[in-house]
């Protein structure tokens, strides 16, 4: 035990913040232009979530299915592995996710958009997450090569799954385990690199966690 | 003239190339590249050597793959020899395999790897001497003492049977010395890797005394504190005494306390800079700092 205490976050960084980064680089050089129907995907999400007939709930779990398991295998499996050799553990989780959105949404139809307070802020997750998180490349003061895309990239598609999530009647738990690990896990990578924005997606898992702690009382749960 | 007159002569000849190379960093009266012997057969290391934790992990971008390069042959300029990695690092040693292909330099290079892993340590080893693209390692080390009983044995058969030269085992942080130590007395190493820099000394208690006692090899890790210590040194003036010691910055100041201790075989520092590399290999070349300047160091560095 006096051993791991001994141990640092940075002790665990196994690259520089420029290898990181320009990772997303190379990445978005890649798949371009993917980012334009992953966009039309994100904003497809937010009008669904408002307008739709009963069928939406499936259409959106549909979407997101497909961005959690493009997530998992052309950027943490095929891209972060090369540097990062957790990320293929990763991407296992990633798969695991995408393959429970399929069960409970698509197959189950257990996701229905609903009203009020906590489902608005959801939607604004969602709209962050789609808007506001490509954003931070450039406002840190990276290159707008290195931004992270809704659909593309693993932080904003997580924050917008949880968004959806958080939109729905009822709180899926069981949907919300792997998002919330993955925001400590990025925000203990961005802050062993000593990044601005370390404490973005932790801020987000909290943010979910109160909202799915107060809606549960009055909308309840299921695992 | 013997296998090690041979050397020392090739030593010096690198030396002289290596002054011309870098004319800066090399004492201006032309001082020859100082190395150590490994006590075990008396083959001599440079001083400092490479590592490549974090710095040599750049994935397949092409760009950084070659910037990684170009710091490998500025270190084979400078005379440096001993490559340092593991398969905890990443792509590293994918990296350090594309370099010396590139730079044809399979014959220089003086490999020391790891085994990390609990179980198939065999499999591990011939995974990475493929990713480094040489023949054979010459120097494999048990990482982090992880499975330290199960990977000894079969280190010292594959010595045995000429697969790899040298044998030896790591920790860095300062952590399990105890344990290190009895491994250390019970078997027969060739070398041992920990972390030493003048701010972490307490290798200088045990460790590095049971080192000389056992006639075994020490590299150091960490010896820039993951580059804290530079970075933090290079807010003050390098002090007049500096020259006294050959040397033209903090980082060769640091690194010439490090290898100046005489258990220490060669430090390891990491880097993605080529201005850095020749920086660090020019430790290499002058006059190490006695006792006295020693106590100097640590006290300046305390003052950091």
């Amino acid at each position: 035990m006096a051993v791991w205490l001994s141990y640092s976050l940075s002790d665990f960084l196994l690259f520089s913040a420029r290898t990181y980064y320009r990772l997303f680089e190379l990445y978005n050089l890649a798949v371009w232009p993917l980012h334009l129907l992953a966009g039309l995907l994100g904003a497809a999400i937010v009008v669904l979530l408002h307008w739709g007939g009963a069928w939406r709930g499936r259409a959106i779990a549909g979407v997101l299915a497909a961005c959690w398991l493009w997530v998992a295998w052309a950027y943490l499996y095929e891209r972060y592995d090369t540097i990062n050799w957790m990320a293929r553990y990763f991407a296992i989780g990633f798969a695991a996710q995408a393959a429970m959105l399929v069960v409970s949404g698509v197959v189950l139809n257990r996701l229905a958009p609903a009203a009020g307070f906590a489902s608005r802020a959801g939607s604004g997750i969602v709209v962050f997450a789609l808007l506001a998180q490509p954003l931070f490349a450039p406002l840190f003061g990276r290159a707008w090569t290195e931004i992270e895309v809704f659909g593309l990239a693993p932080d904003p598609t997580v924050a917008a799954t949880i968004g959806v999530l958080l939109a729905m009647r009822r709180v899926h738990v069981s949907l919300l385990i792997i998002p919330l690990l993955w925001c400590a896990v990025t925000g203990a990578t961005l802050w062993a690199m000593q990044a601005p924005d370390a404490l973005l997606m932790p801020a987000v898992a909290v943010l979910a966690i109160g909202l799915a702690i107060w809606k549960i009382p009055t909308r309840g749960a299921t695992a | 003239m013997s296998l090690i007159d041979r050397r020392a002569l090739l030593a010096s000849l690198a030396a002289a190339g290596a002054t011309a190379a870098f004319p800066r960093l090399v004492p201006a009266q032309g001082a020859p590249l100082v190395s150590r012997p490994i006590p075990a057969t008396g083959e001599q290391l440079p001083l400092v050597g490479l590592g490549s934790w974090r710095t040599f992990n750049v994935g397949n971008d092409p760009a950084a793959r070659n910037a990684c390069a170009d710091v490998m042959r500025a270190f084979f300029a400078g005379g440096g020899k001993m490559i340092d990695s593991s398969p905890m690092y990443g792509s590293s040693q994918d990296v350090i395999g594309y370099g010396l292909e590139k730079l044809d330099a399979l014959g220089k290079v003086f490999a020391a790897d790891k085994v990390w892993t609990r179980s198939g340590g065999a499999g591990q080893i011939e995974t990475s001497r493929q990713k480094w693209r040489v023949a054979r390692f010459d120097l494999m080390q048990v990482h982090n003492l992880l499975a330290w009983r199960e990977h000894l044995p079969m280190l010292f058969d594959m010595k045995a049977e000429g697969a790899i030269r040298y044998v030896g085992i790591t920790t860095s942080h300062g952590r399990r010395h105890d344990e290190f130590a009895g491994v250390m007395r019970d078997y027969p190493l060739d070398f041992i890797q920990v972390t030493y820099n003048a701010v972490d000394r307490e290798v200088e208690q045990r460790i590095l005394p049971l080192a000389r006692e056992r006639g075994i090899a020490v590299i150091v890790n960490r010896p820039f504190r993951g580059g804290s210590l530079v970075r933090r040194a290079k807010r003050r003036p390098l002090p007049a005494w500096a020259a006294e010691i050959d040397c033209t910055s903090w980082a060769q100041v640091l690194l010439k306390f490090i290898v100046s201790h005489p258990a220490v075989t060669c430090a390891i520092p990491a880097t993605t800079r080529v201005d850095h590399v020749r920086e660090n290999i020019g430790a290499c070349y002058g006059r190490l700092p006695d006792a006295a300047l020693r106590r100097r160091i640590v006290a300046a560095v305390g003052q950091f």
